[in-house]
């Protein structure tokens, strides 16, 4: 149900790792929960972010959503079709990806869910 | 009870859940927000059409010899401009100008009007129309929301759908004006209205027979790819369009010009509830005014976030978010008067920062004629 190569937050962020690079979205359930996204806010490059708090914004038609960092780190890139294709978090939240953050502390990974229990969670 | 159970329902609320609608609370009713999504609903009403039950809303009805008279103490409009058969935008306002409600006023026969209201509101206003008739000779109200199921259809391909289920000619009902027939066999009223922008109809049948001609419109609507719609697009289409939501853009302390409604104020009226503050206002100008707004900067002004002229807290959004079809972050906003020029630029905080936004004219949409 939820891809198996990346981990999960309980605030329904997707974590992909690689070479110390923190790939993040947001889930399937997340983007259903919205509803159709209209405006997504995200850092700068260059921003750190902190495990557990505000790193942007996500906004539905209707409601505007918060997004926490899944770990800790600084900004290296930030995906800009996001600004004018929002939609694509609602058609393939699982393939568009928001923001890259360099690791600043492993050991932060392990607090995140692997795809099985995250499954679980949002049934 | 829990909260779901003390939730009102509409006749055609087994049929909403069926077709898989989101459920939300709605002014003490359950309601669909959605079916297949906002945006999707959005763009069928501008583009083909969409059906939405709006059942909730209230009717009460004046009768009586002195019923005109009732009528045009109680709301703001001239009715004395309608025909029978018409229609007019009107509020119930109060002794300083302010709104009881917006409403819809058709005009049945000399001794017979019919206000749509406002379903947060019904319990409000028909108390507010007992007190304020007392005294004005041979008139009644009565509350006859529970009678009605209504349902609008709205959108270019409106009138092709629904005239395959009547044999009322569609075309010769005028905007603003409403007739009775039947509609998938069951007896309706059927108003060239809607709260869209769009080209519609609105049709008042049976509770009992909802769900029938629910279904009826649905199924012609087929080929026409008519999509039922909710709450949800209802909103972003009545905000392209620069409709005002009551509880949004204005309630019992905005006055209707600061509203910037005095087109529904029937200034020749010698009397009505409210008429002196609103001629002082129209007379002296207010301090304060309702105009629409785009953003320049890259954020969404939404409903409360406060609005700053030259820096310093001036007024607030009433209304705003990025709607489907213009794509743009739009809305309506309280403005004190010097600044609602066209074209003045202002700044909305949009959760702790400051984004530009300018005043624009209205509607910020308008359909192709």
């Amino acid at each position: 149900m939820y891809p198996a190569d990346r981990k999960y937050t309980n605030d329904h962020e997707w974590v992909q790792v690689a070479d110390g690079i923190a790939t993040v979205g947001i889930t399937d359930y997340a983007q259903k929960q919205l509803g159709d996204v209209v405006f997504v806010e995200l850092p700068d490059v260059g921003a750190t972010t902190t495990q557990g708090e505000v790193f942007g914004t996500i906004e539905s038609v209707k409601a505007v959503s918060e997004l926490f960092a899944p770990v800790s780190g600084e900004v290296t890139e930030v995906n800009g079709d996001l600004t004018n294709h929002p939609d694509a978090v609602n058609s393939a939240p699982h393939d568009t990806w928001m923001i890259r953050v360099k690791i600043a502390n492993d050991s932060e990974l392990s607090s995140l869910m692997d795809a099985e229990a995250y499954g679980k969670s949002v049934e | 009870m829990t909260q779901a159970e003390t939730l009102k329902k509409t006749p055609l609320h087994a049929t909403h859940r069926a077709l898989g609608a989101r459920i939300i609370p709605f002014a003490g009713w359950d309601m669909p927000v959605e079916y297949s999504g906002i945006v999707q609903e959005h763009m069928a009403v501008r583009e083909r059409a969409g059906l939405f039950d709006v059942s909730h809303m209230g009717e009460i009805e004046i009768a009586g010899k002195n019923a005109f008279d009732a009528v045009q103490h109680l709301t703001s409009n001239d009715a004395g401009k309608l025909s029978i058969g018409q229609i007019q935008y009107s509020a119930l306002t109060t002794p300083s100008g302010g709104f009881v409600d917006d409403v819809l006023t058709y005009k049945l026969t000399d001794e017979h009007y019919l206000l749509v209201v406002n379903a947060g509101n019904i319990t409000k206003d028909f108390a507010w129309i007992l007190e304020h008739i007392k005294g004005l000779g041979d008139a009644v109200a009565v509350n006859n929301s529970s009678r009605y199921a209504l349902m609008a259809v709205q959108g270019p391909k409106a009138q092709d759908t629904l005239q395959t289920l009547t044999g009322v000619d569609l075309s010769a009902i005028k905007y603003y004006w409403f007739t009775t027939g039947e509609v998938a066999g069951v007896r309706a009223t059927i108003s060239r209205t809607g709260y869209t922008g769009e080209d519609g109809f609105e049709v008042f049948v049976p509770p009992a027979d909802a769900e029938r001609v629910w279904r009826a419109i649905l199924d012609a609507g087929q080929e026409f790819e008519v999509v039922p719609a909710g709450l949800g697009a209802r909103d972003t289409l009545r905000l392209e369009a620069a409709m005002r939501l009551y509880g949004n853009d204005m309630d019992e302390r905005t006055t209707v010009v600061e509203a910037d409604l005095g087109w529904i104020v029937g200034w020749k009226k010698p009397d009505f509830i409210g008429r002196d503050v609103l001629h002082q206002q129209k007379q002296d100008g207010v301090a304060r005014k309702l105009v629409g707004f785009e953003m320049i900067d890259r954020a969404i002004g939404r409903h409360g976030y406060d609005a700053y002229v030259n820096g310093e807290k001036a007024g607030v959004v009433t209304s705003g978010t990025q709607t489907p079809y213009l794509k743009k972050a739009i809305g309506l906003v309280m403005l004190p008067v010097e600044a609602t020029a066209d074209g003045t630029e202002f700044e909305i905080d949009c959760r702790g920062r400051r984004a530009k936004a300018k005043v624009v004219p209205t509607p910020f949409y308008k359909r192709a004629r």
